[in-house]
């Protein structure tokens, strides 16, 4: 099976190339800007460099956040976009478990997060396993630190938004805090290639992305209703 | 014989997610929207968020749509053109990537649109441009004067200094506690008021094409504001029929100074504001003696959508325009820029 993965949903621009289940290639950079100018230029270059074309690609996986709205939807649109030409399944994959995937084999707990400003961040939880202890929320870093420290459990923090948050997480964690170093904390889209061979596709038209949080327009606007 | 040609476009730059095709130039052969109007309502204007948000949900079903309607497949298609501006980023970026993606998957030349560019050659689609051709582009986001002497070549000789005709109309319409959006709300006011008010009218400096609209429309808010005050009885029609009828006779008396100035043979009228029928029946009036010829499209094109895109799309694909895949959504791209670039070395 022969996957193209793509990941702009937050710092990262990822795209990997998946070829009879072997990475065929990887490209990433993490400088957090013009997703939309470099996306496409990246796939064309990697596809090139690794001789596939697009007819050969059997499979699309793509982060669907949460993340920066707009890099979200630039994933997506393009993802979309080339599963529909191409008339193969698209996979989202979550943008935290693509982060997660890079501690699979701590044995404690793994919390990756992106910051989400004013003290909040998206985050979730895995097991030692990989599995998904904790659904993706959109929370204050503070309370979300205190509930990780009553498990009582080792726990790894992913995120390249770690300096926003490092001296929180050490103060309130203590010893039960592990901090790798920075490549860890770079989502790989190679892994998401793989994991979107496992997993169930999502019919293209209904493949949305997960925000974890609306609009602020129409939260304003809901405030409002109930208010009256 | 010479086989058709097929234009896919895509258009995403305000609050409509929409995709056309157009055969050999001129031939609109299928024309999808879908409206998020119902959407915006309840926060009285377009929420760029929101409209981006529709997009992404959209974009994949509106090209299944449009092919259908087509009856084409993907491969039939000979070029995808798409709006790269101006217009609200986050939601030209939706388009953008989607036009990438296909043109990439399938291996198409990729041309990138104005969006005015647009609106004029929406035009085209209905009857067939006469050089020089001046167009009085009239929307949300533009009041201009633009003179073509060729495809594909834009000057821009008059433009609003201050607000777009469409965000006084919508901003008057606010005032006067319509719905959005607001500009036809204010036009079937207006049909049924007189012009009892005489709010000034912006001419400017003599021989000048430029609009300015930021005066009348604080000039009608004054006035609402100050009969509240005095508790002064001030009928709706007639405001929204006394404001009408100061954009109306700006916006014509100066496309029609400005077509004689340049001899043009046709006029013709773009933009979603070009649906007011007080502006059609003005400009009508105005032209009805005058060599040139008058051209309103169908209300259908007037606002905003792919087809148009298609039109001038397909023009820029024949004249030799190519984007590369770095294409960007640009949201203040200028119409002269954007005819001068796209091209390959060797037109230049
Ligand atoms: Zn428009």
């Amino acid at each position: 099976m022969n996957v193209l993965a793509i990941d702009t949903s937050n710092h990262s621009l990822g795209v990997a190339i998946i070829k009879n289940s072997h990475v065929a290639g990887e490209l990433v950079t993490t400088i957090k800007k013009n997703h939309s100018v470099r996306l496409m230029p990246a796939i064309q270059q990697l596809m090139a460099s690794t001789e596939t074309t697009p007819e050969e690609l059997d499979r699309i996986a793509v982060a669907v956040g949460p993340g920066s709205f707009t890099g979200v939807r630039i994933g997506l649109s393009t993802a979309k976009t080339m599963a529909w030409s191409l008339d193969i399944p698209v996979v989202g994959i979550s943008s935290l478990e693509a982060v997660a995937f890079q501690g699979q084999y701590f044995s404690g707990q793994v919390c990756p997060f992106f910051d989400a400003r004013r003290g909040l961040v998206y985050t979730s939880l895995y097991d030692g396993s990989g599995n998904r202890i904790k659904d993706e929320a959109n929370v204050l870093m503070n309370d979300w630190l205190l509930e990780l420290k009553a498990t009582e459990t080792r726990t790894l923090f992913l995120s390249q938004d770690l300096q926003v948050h490092e001296e929180q997480i050490t103060s309130i964690m203590g010893d039960l805090a592990v901090i790798p170093e920075a490549s860890y904390h770079q989502p790989r889209p190679a892994s998401m290639g793989l994991a979107a061979i496992r997993r169930e596709p999502t019919p293209v038209h209904r493949l949305v992305p997960n925000y974890l949080r609306m609009a602020e327009a129409e939260a304003k606007w809901l405030e409002r209703q109930e208010k009256s | 014989m010479k086989r058709d040609e097929y234009i896919l476009a895509i258009e995403t730059s305000c609050d409509e997610t929409a995709a056309a095709i157009v055969k050999n130039e001129t031939e609109l052969i299928a024309n999808v929207i879908a409206s998020q109007i119902e959407s915006h309502k309840r926060f009285g204007g377009v929420v760029p968020e929101i409209a981006s948000r529709h997009h992404i949900e959209q974009i994949t079903v509106v090209l299944e749509e449009v092919l259908q309607e087509a009856q084409l497949s993907v491969e039939d298609i000979d070029a995808v053109a798409v709006t790269e501006g101006p217009g609200l980023v986050g939601a030209l970026l939706v388009g953008v990537n989607a036009a990438k993606s296909l043109a990439f998957s399938k291996q198409k030349p990729l041309v990138g649109v104005h969006h005015i560019a647009g609106h004029i050659y929406a035009n085209r689609l209905e009857q067939e441009f006469e050089f020089p051709l001046l167009s009085l582009v009239v929307s949300g986001g533009h009041t201009e004067l633009i003179l073509m002497h060729e495809h594909g070549s834009f000057e821009t000789i008059g433009e609003t200094r201050d607000d777009a005709a469409g965000e006084a109309y919508d901003k008057v319409a606010r005032t006067l506690g319509l719905p959005y959006p607001g500009g036809p709300e204010i036009d079937k006011l207006a049909a049924t008021g007189a012009e009892t008010i005489d709010f000034p009218r912006a001419w400017l400096e003599a021989g000048s094409y430029d609009f300015s609209f930021s005066g009348l429309k604080s000039a009608v808010l004054n006035k609402l504001h100050n009969a509240k005050q005095k508790q002064e009885e001030l009928r709706a029609e007639d405001v929204a029929a006394s404001f009408q009828a100061n954009v109306v006779d700006v916006l014509s008396t100066k496309t029609l100074e400005a077509a004689r100035e340049h001899n043009v043979k046709q006029v013709i009228v773009a933009g979603g504001v070009a649906a007011n029928s007080g502006l059609r029946s003005a400009l009508e009036a105005k032209f009805s003696d005058e060599a040139c010829s008058l051209l309103i499209p169908p209300l259908s094109l007037c606002t905003d959508n792919a087809a148009m895109i298609a039109a001038a799309g397909a023009v820029a694909y024949r004249q030799g325009h190519r984007a590369e895949w770095d294409l960007n959504a640009n949201p203040a791209l200028s119409l002269e820029r954007y005819a001068a670039s796209g091209l390959t070395k060797e037109q230049e």
